[in-house]
């Protein structure tokens, strides 16, 4: 159970996270999404004690997490698996977690297995780890205090796909298990097989949150012209948000009546014309959280 | 005439064998999935593509030729191999225009390029301010400056966000419409299935299919099942 | 793995052990070895030359466990000070924050576990004595003032070490500071007569020099008072307030 109230973070006058509230319950993987610098680092950062808010609470399993006495074994976290000593083997980065939280070493090589660091990885230095295992071992460190909760930030980052599927595969027992999965990814297609709740964040603010299945069903309209081009921009100076998808339709977030009307004032000719299927969890996302400037 | 080809392929490492005999072709105009585990080879593939890597058997070939033997690779190929590697104190047009003059390309094209991968508003800023998505596209924006008939990327998306990855999926299959050949190898599945015509698939340095991507129901399926290393150990003599 | 739904009550982690895992921290990397190798062989080599080209009043016991701890004591505190700033320059402050919030618990753990690193140094050095001596057959007499004293200065600079280490939390900085800081003090009070004397309160060498020689007088004790306050006390308040209000990414 993760609670989110009114999270604020402020850098002098520029405000990072503004207000963001939502809650997790156990048994559900929400999918924490934005695009770069829209404040999710900061938020997960806030959630994990981390970093102070500048006002609002979080709250993990009813309490703040530095509260926790011992976070570990009720909080997995991982946020930056990079953030490890190079000189240290990747079985000791576990062996050290384990003592600090009072769990049997003997559960270190087990686990180690479980998340593909065979022996042989397991004593190589952290130093000499590809992403993919650094990761790997990361995942390891916030499972090994057995954990009810978990946070993580880019989990799938570097894994290879048989990587990722595991992944999918681990989150997805884990929920079903009762813990509760907080997840922010940009691979929009893992979460969407993933989670079960979605809370978008862009600029600072929540910009749609729910449950995954309701947030999808959303519409819009499919349209396709001979001039992509003419079709865009007269849409754009409409008012309506195109977006140009990779086989050269647009997607635009409107009623087919609308972006028809709209086509026909501009007499623009119509290939194609139909309401979008749901469209997907990338076409609701940059819907929502469309912005100008490249990040 | 062939964009990239492979014949017998082989790398070793001493006992290793990195590679192990691949051959395959790819025409203009395609976009090519490279797939494969952890270790099966796909890096020093594409880097012996680009002459970094020299085979110890076979031959890799852009338009028919090793890249030693272009006249002028930079107008031949482009790569993205690894972010970073951008000189942090360097504006994006200077780092450009450094590679611009080695490869004998006109400033004007440097202009281009920021456009075209949408850095004109931050050509000025140093490269050591830019995000890992801006990097990805400063050095995407560098292999193209040759204006490039074959195009290879290695994990371009990773540090993108989701409007990046999306961008880029546009950009690369606009370049494949344009007559390119783009090879792009990649551990996203699901990002791959939307990009790409074609897939190749490696594993332990075997080329395990070359398939349209139209053939397959559901390539994170077909990956995993030729890939799968229970059976892959029990085919070992 | 079973998930619990319930929060069950798990105990917070005693000082003991974060004093342990500390420990093991000092221990388990490379750099961490080859720091504890070059400081054991700078003391082993210290003795050696004393043995070979050394005075006889330098070639007792007393003699070469003094010698072998100024070597040691040169760079123990390193150890300490690398303890701390590792965490930044290392970035691992993220899973030991994350895993123990209370940083204040964490500063203690590494401070304590400091101390018991130098008294460890401290018995080391005396062993390397009783073998040189065995060899040199000078005087078993052991100044105890002389111990103590040591024992304190071992002390006092491996947490200077760690308190410069907490204020800066950069390694290549805090270096610095910590060798060059006070030497530069120490000239600057040299060459500058009226600083002679007000030097002896915040100059932590001069103020550490009788303890090491076993012959602290009364009026040494409030100067060695001062002069740690100044370059531990501070850092080390400091130092904390900063730890507690930074963010750790």
């Amino acid at each position: 159970m993760i609670e989110v109230d009114e999270l604020t973070k402020r850098y002098g006058s520029q405000t990072a996270v503004d207000g963001v509230s939502f809650r997790c319950e156990p048994g559900t993987v929400t999918g924490f999404l934005g695009p770069n610098g829209a404040g999710k680092s900061t938020t997960l950062r806030m959630i994990s004690g981390l970093t102070t808010p500048t006002s609002g609470t979080a709250k993990v399993l009813g309490t703040a997490f530095q509260r926790l006495p011992n976070p570990g074994r009720q909080v997995g976290v991982l946020l930056d698996a990079s953030a490890q000593h190079s000189g240290r083997t990747g079985r000791e980065v576990l062996r050290i977690s384990a003592e600090v939280l009072g769990v049997d070493r003997r559960r270190v090589p087990e686990l180690l297995e479980r998340v593909g660091l065979p022996p042989d990885a397991a004593r190589k230095r952290v130093g000499n780890y590809s992403l993919g295992m650094r990761q790997r071992l990361g995942i390891a460190q916030a499972l090994i205090g057995d954990p009810s909760v978990l946070i993580l930030d880019e989990p799938a980052n570097g894994l290879d796909p048989e990587g990722i599927v595991w992944m999918r595969g681990l989150l997805r027992d884990f929920a079903d298990r009762a813990g509760t999965v907080l997840l922010s990814s940009h691979l929009l297609h893992e979460i969407e097989a993933v989670a079960d709740n979605l809370v978008v964040i862009g600029d600072g603010r929540i910009v749609a949150q729910g449950g995954k299945a309701e947030l999808l069903a959303t519409t819009g309209t499919v349209v396709r012209a001979p001039d992509p081009d003419a079709l865009y921009d007269g849409l754009a100076a409409a008012g309506l948000s195109p977006l140009l998808n990779a086989d050269g339709t647009l997607h635009v977030d409107a009623s087919p009546d609308e972006v028809g009307r709209v086509a026909a004032g501009l007499g623009i000719t119509l290939l194609e014309l139909r309401a979008a299927d749901g469209g997907g969890l990338e076409q609701l996302f940059l819907t929502l959280t469309s912005t100008e400037a490249p990040a | 005439m062939l964009a990239i080809s492979a014949h017998s392929l082989i790398k070793d490492f001493g006992r290793l064998r990195a590679v192990d005999d691949v051959s395959f072709e790819v025409e203009p105009g395609r976009v090519v999935g490279l797939l494969g585990p952890n270790g099966s080879g796909k890096t020093t593939l594409l880097r012996m593509l680009l002459g970094l890597v020299a085979p110890s058997g076979g031959q890799a070939l852009i338009g028919g030729r090793r890249f030693a033997d272009l006249d002028h690779p930079a107008r031949q190929v482009g790569a993205v191999l690894e972010a970073g590697s951008l000189h942090p104190g360097r504006t994006a047009r200077d780092h450009l225009r450094v590679l611009a003059t080695e490869a004998r390309v006109s400033y004007p094209r440097v202009d281009e390029v920021l456009e075209l991968v949408g850095l004109t508003e931050a050509a000025d800023r140093r490269a050591g301010t830019f995000s890992l998505g801006m990097g990805q596209r400063l050095s995407l924006a560098a292999s193209l400056l040759g204006d490039p008939g074959v195009i290879l990327l290695d994990e371009p998306t990773n540090g993108l966000d989701p409007a990046g990855i999306r961008w880029l999926r546009v950009l690369l299959r606009g370049l494949a419409a344009e007559g390119r050949a783009v090879v792009v190898s990649s551990h996203v599945l699901a990002e791959v299935e939307q990009t790409v015509d074609e897939v190749l698939i490696l594993d332990r340095g075997r080329l395990l299919a070359h398939r349209p991507l139209s053939e397959l129901d559901s390539l994170e399926e077909t990956f995993l099942d030729l890939t799968d290393k229970k059976e892959h150990d029990a085919c070992l003599p | 793995m079973t998930a619990i739904a319930h929060p069950a009550p798990f105990a917070r982690p005693s000082l003991p052990r974060l004093v342990r895992v500390e420990l093991r921290k000092m221990t388990d990397t490379r750099a961490g070895v080859w720091l504890l190798s070059l400081i054991a062989i700078a003391g082993v080599t210290a003795v050696g030359v004393t043995l070979v080209a050394g005075t006889e009043s330098d070639q007792t016991l007393d003699g070469l466990f003094g010698i072998c701890g100024i070597a040691v004591a040169l760079l123990l505190p390193v150890v300490g000070l690398l303890c701390v700033t590792g965490e930044w320059t290392q970035r691992t402050a993220l899973t030991t924050f994350t895993l123990v919030p209370a940083r204040g618990r964490v500063v203690a753990a590494k401070l304590l576990a400091g101390c018991g690193l130098a008294l460890t140094a401290l018995l080391v050095c005396l062993v390397a004595g009783v073998a040189g001596n065995l060899i040199a057959g000078g005087s078993w007499s052991l100044d105890l003032a002389r111990l103590y004293g040591a024992a304190l200065y071992m002390l006092i600079v491996m947490v200077a070490g760690l308190s410069v280490g907490l204020l800066l939390m950069r390694s290549a900085p805090a270096i610095v500071t910590y060798f060059v800081l006070p030497a530069a003090i120490g000239a600057l009070t040299q060459t500058v007569h009226s600083l002679r004397g007000p030097a002896e309160w915040f100059d932590l060498g001069r103020a550490t020099a009788p303890l090491g020689a076993g012959e602290m007088v009364a009026g040494d004790w409030p100067r060695l008072a001062v002069a740690t306050a100044i370059w531990i006390g501070v850092p080390l308040a400091l130092g904390l307030l900063r730890l507690r209000n930074r963010e750790l990414s």
